[in-house]
């Protein structure tokens, strides 16, 4: 077989690598690595060792009997990524990420992290090889997420406050590229998501594919045919793009990415990017975003710390364009009606990201035959969401 | 058709001379200051002048540029009253102008839009932190008929991409001289001549060293490596020295005739 020297920088007209020159030479090299991972047996068996015998895969495909009975609509099957180790998806592509790292011998790992669900898998995988780990973290997003950046801490690794512009994810994300410039030779910055500038699109997208990968075979087995939908939230997209793209070419799914509508897409105080933005630059990438008429990245908020990001990973972008892939928003309060709706009906407590799929889920359901299937990924688990939820139904206990 | 910016350092050279290049962000922290800023820096002593376009994520600055970007934003600052300010500044100086401005600024306000803008405001050249050799060729492309120079950088780490990075560069090469973002520097952790002298080997214009010079004495002892020298952050730090008592041009003009002595010394 002839090895790829190369792969497509870009996903029609978005993704690339808008970064400083410093970097250039890193992401070639990072490309180079990557493209013989993927074709190196050893790698690929490592990778399989540790998302089985470590987080625990392959995830359950779960049917929602209950779910399903009250929607009244088409079989719905959860793809159980709340299962894994760390209690969501992101922990996949940490795996990849740093087993490559590993290969490349780099000791420090830096990355960005919002929610903190990704700062805490990296700092995990972290202890696990025995690398220094530091993770940027928004002030805000440190106050929100405190358990998070404890549990970061207890793991062993550095958590940096970002105070920097409106100190959340983007300015985590910027701040982890600015050390990744100063540092650049003998660190690796894991991105969280289907973001950046090339490969980290594709490369992310490659170590989540297992979610999709895994649910073709697992739905083959139980209803000998494939899904007639998928569904999922969609931030930056790493969740979403592992279960579609195993299914991209499958023409006849229907295919749902669930955007944050916070407050509402017609209030400032959303994160709809495809909905609502404009093709731009952020983060080395070309993509829609959300911004000001004169290409000022603009606040954007969701009840979810993990969909808060004003951009979205370049593929999306283009499966939007192409319209493959259709792109709806889900508000704050429905999200969180549908984190109760979940939780009572099948005893299985949502994160807030994966709220919004469900609340997706509930709209679309109705609406379709009962011979249809559906396909939804629980990307997380709810526990760090707790405090937030019963901040918002005003529960007891509620310290603030 | 000759740039200024190339007309400039044809004058310097002739006279044995370096640029002394200063940065400032441009609306920091109101448009005012700004354009007095560039007239009494030119008087002080500076040979071209880069405004720098305020973002909201410039990720290859350092705190102090990120400082100065947000005083600008939150004093209203945008490109087309900066480009007013242009105007206005062009009225009474042939000094060069460089705009340091992030793609996405560029992108969102249309290619061809802000080109024929720079080109009749009097603009003489773009660098754009962010914009590499494998993402350039368009605007690249469409500047050619703008006679603007688009600066290309070059960073320690671009080795055997430098020959491909300085092919048809116009103005000026931005040489890097540190990792990392803008700001401050105690040392170089770079062999900043041999730097040069690698750039040097694959093109004949001027090549200037940024990125963490900040204080005379190092410009003392770099400008001989090199054709010019950019001092930013350090002059943005004066700024803020000066914003609670007025005194910002009184500094920042002191501190730039500081430089431009410690260039001249023999």
């Amino acid at each position: 077989m002839i090895a790829v020297k190369e792969l497509p920088k870009k996903f029609g007209e978005f993704g690339g690598q808008f970064v400083p020159e410093t970097l250039m030479n890193a992401l070639i090299e990072l490309e180079r690595e990557f493209i013989e991972a993927r074709e190196d047996n050893d790698f690929q068996q490592n990778y399989k060792y540790y998302v089985k015998e470590y987080s625990g895969r392959p995830t359950p495909l779960y049917y929602a009997e209950n779910l399903t009975n009250k929607l009244g609509g088409g079989k719905i099957y959860l793809k159980r990524e709340d299962l894994n180790h760390t209690g969501a998806h992101k922990i996949n592509n940490v795996i990849g990420q740093v087993l490559l790292a590993r290969k490349m011998g780099k000791k420090r790992i830096i990355a960005e992290t919002g929610a903190g669900q990704h700062g805490v898998a990296t700092a995990t995988i972290c202890a696990m090889f025995d690398l220094h780990c530091e993770v940027y973290m928004g002030q805000e997003d440190m106050e929100r997420q405190a358990l998070n950046v404890f549990k970061m801490e207890m793991l062993g690794a550095k958590v940096n406050p970002v105070t920097s512009g409106t100190g959340t994810l983007k300015d985590a994300t910027n701040e982890a590229i600015r050390d990744w410039v100063a540092k650049v030779e003998d660190t690796f910055y894991v991105i969280g998501s289907v973001v950046g500038p090339h490969p980290y699109p594709t490369m992310v997208r490659d170590f989540q594919r297992i979610i999709g990968d895994e649910v073709k075979e697992q739905i083959l087995q139980k209803e000998g045919r494939l899904p007639d939908y998928l569904v999922a939230c969609v931030g930056g997209g790493s969740n979403a793009m592992g279960l579609f793209y195993p299914f991209i070419d499958n023409k006849e799914i229907k295919i749902y990415g669930v955007e944050a509508a916070g407050l509402g897409v017609d209030t400032n105080k959303h994160a709809a990017t495809i909905t609502k933005g404009s093709m731009g630059v952020i983060h080395g990438m070309m993509t829609y975003l959300l911004q000001d008429d004169n290409g000022q990245i603009m606040p954007v908020h969701s009840i979810s710390a993990g969909l808060d990001y004003p951009g979205i990973g370049p593929e999306h972008a283009y499966y939007h364009k192409i319209g493959r892939v259709q792109y709806q928003g889900v508000t704050d309060k429905e999200a969180v009606e549908a984190f109760q709706y979940l939780t009572r009906l099948e005893g299985i407590i949502p994160a807030l990201e994966s709220s919004h799929a469900i609340a997706y889920l509930m709209k679309l359901a109705v609406n379709t035959r009962k011979e249809d299937i559906i396909i939804v990924n629980l990307s997380g688990r709810g526990d760090k969401d707790i405090h937030t939820i019963r901040k918002v139904l005003g529960g007891q206990g509620n310290e603030e | 058709m000759k740039s200024r910016i190339t007309k400039r350092f044809e004058l310097l050279q002739a006279k044995q001379e370096k640029a002394l290049i200063t940065y400032i962000t441009a609306g920091d922290p109101d448009l005012n200051t700004t354009q007095q800023l560039v007239l009494e820096m030119e008087k002080a002593g500076a040979d071209i002048i880069e405004l720098g376009i305020p973002y909201s994520d410039p990720l290859a600055d350092g705190p102090v540029i990120q400082r100065a970007s947000q005083r600008a934003l939150a004093g209203g600052a945008n490109i087309d009253t900066i480009f007013q300010l242009v105007e206005s500044i062009r009225r009474d100086t042939e000094i060069p102008l460089v705009f340091l401005v992030y793609f996405n600024c560029v992108f969102k306000y249309g290619l061809e839009r802000f080109l024929n803008k720079c080109h009749r405001k009097g603009i003489d050249g773009l660098v754009i932190p962010d914009l590499p050799l494998e993402e350039r060729s368009e605007l690249q492309n469409m500047m050619q008929q703008y006679a603007i120079d688009l600066i290309p950088l070059v960073a320690p780490t671009s080795e055997e991409r430098i020959k491909k990075i300085v092919a048809n560069a116009s103005g000026f090469v931005y040489c890097v001289s540190s990792m990392g973002v803008t700001g401050k520097r105690n040392s170089f952790d770079v062999d900043l001549a041999g730097f040069v002298d690698k750039v040097k080997k694959h093109t004949n214009i001027p090549a200037a060293l940024g990125f963490g010079i900040s204080t005379p004495e190092t410009v003392e002892k770099l400008k001989n490596q090199c054709d010019g020298l950019i001092v930013g952050s350090a002059i943005i730090e004066k700024i803020e020295e000066g914003l609670k008592d007025n005194t910002i041009t009184e500094n920042v003009c002191s501190f730039v005739k500081k430089l431009d002595e410690a260039k001249n010394i023999a």
